[in-house]
């Protein structure tokens, strides 16, 4: 067992637990902290992944400044309260079939995990994924998905202060 | 396999993380819940993009950058997302989903 095992096994518990803990809490600030601990966690199987850019972006632009946007709207409505209403009578037994039947979905996607993707290798020779390579590649083959990009986050701008003006 | 990590504990994980997501989306009594759950799932996605990348075509780059296109999506979403709860509070006083139907026919 290696260490880069352990510390996988470990990383994928916090994430998968922080990730409950976003389900589970009644207040909406702690979910969204339980979503950063869950991108920060994210963020290192990236570093493991051997994708350091990435995992760069996930902590600054995810857990920076996403979650802050979060945060700020949770506060500014006053939403904290997540009311877990009680179900209703008729669907009482829905809940706990629908945990079962998500728990057998995942077991069966686990097991095709398995099988299917087991005796994977990798090339030895393996490039670095940094800022430049990245940055030659959307500038080349993939430089019309990312001007559309640049007009989806522009619509989004334009969106997000429309939708949100006063009349 | 890649010290001493299979392949399929990242889809396991990933696979964990998109169940969880879809089940807060779906489940939860809270607008701003359901966009944390969303962003839960495209999360997971890149997580199985990245993993997909490093051990089955480690190189090309093509995983990296479409992970990198799916964070500008994901910004791009919660801050509508997070506009529209704006615009739907100030009309409703409500961040329950249930309460926003006004499209329902």
């Amino acid at each position: 067992m290696t260490s880069e095992l352990i510390v996988f096994i470990v990383l994928a518990i916090i994430s998968v637990l922080a990730a409950v803990g976003l389900l589970s809490s009644r207040n909406a600030v702690y979910a969204a902290l339980f979503l950063i601990l869950n991108f920060a966690t994210v963020a290192v199987l990236y570093l493991m992944l051997n994708a350091p850019f990435l995992a760069i972006i996930q902590i600054s632009v995810y857990a920076g400044a996403i979650m802050v946007l979060f945060l700020f709207v949770i506060m500014l409505l006053g939403a904290e309260r997540l009311n877990q209403a009680a179900p209703q009578p008729g669907l009482r037994w829905q809940r706990p079939l629908a945990i079962g039947l998500g728990a057998l979905l995942l077991i069966q996607a686990a097991y095709v995990f398995i099988t299917r993707f087991n005796s994977t290798t990798v090339a030895p020779n393996l490039i670095q994924a940094g800022p430049m390579e990245i940055g030659l590649k959307l500038f080349g083959p993939y430089l019309l998905p990312f001007e559309v990009t640049s007009i989806l986050l522009l619509v989004a701008i334009i969106g997000a202060v429309v939708l949100t003006r006063e009349k | 396999m890649i010290n001493g990590i299979p392949l399929y504990w990242y889809l396991i994980v990933s696979a964990a993380l998109f169940c969880i997501g879809l089940y807060g989306v779906m489940a939860r009594k809270n607008v701003i819940a359901v966009i944390m759950g969303v962003e839960l799932m495209l999360n997971a996605v890149n997580i199985n993009l990245i993993a997909f990348w490093r051990y089955i075509t480690p190189t090309s780059i093509s995983g990296i950058t479409f992970a990198a296109f799916i964070f500008v999506v994901a910004a791009a979403e919660a801050a509508v997302g997070l506009a529209l709860i704006i615009s739907i509070y100030r009309n409703t006083r409500s961040v329950d989903p249930e309460k926003i139907d006004s499209m329902k026919l």
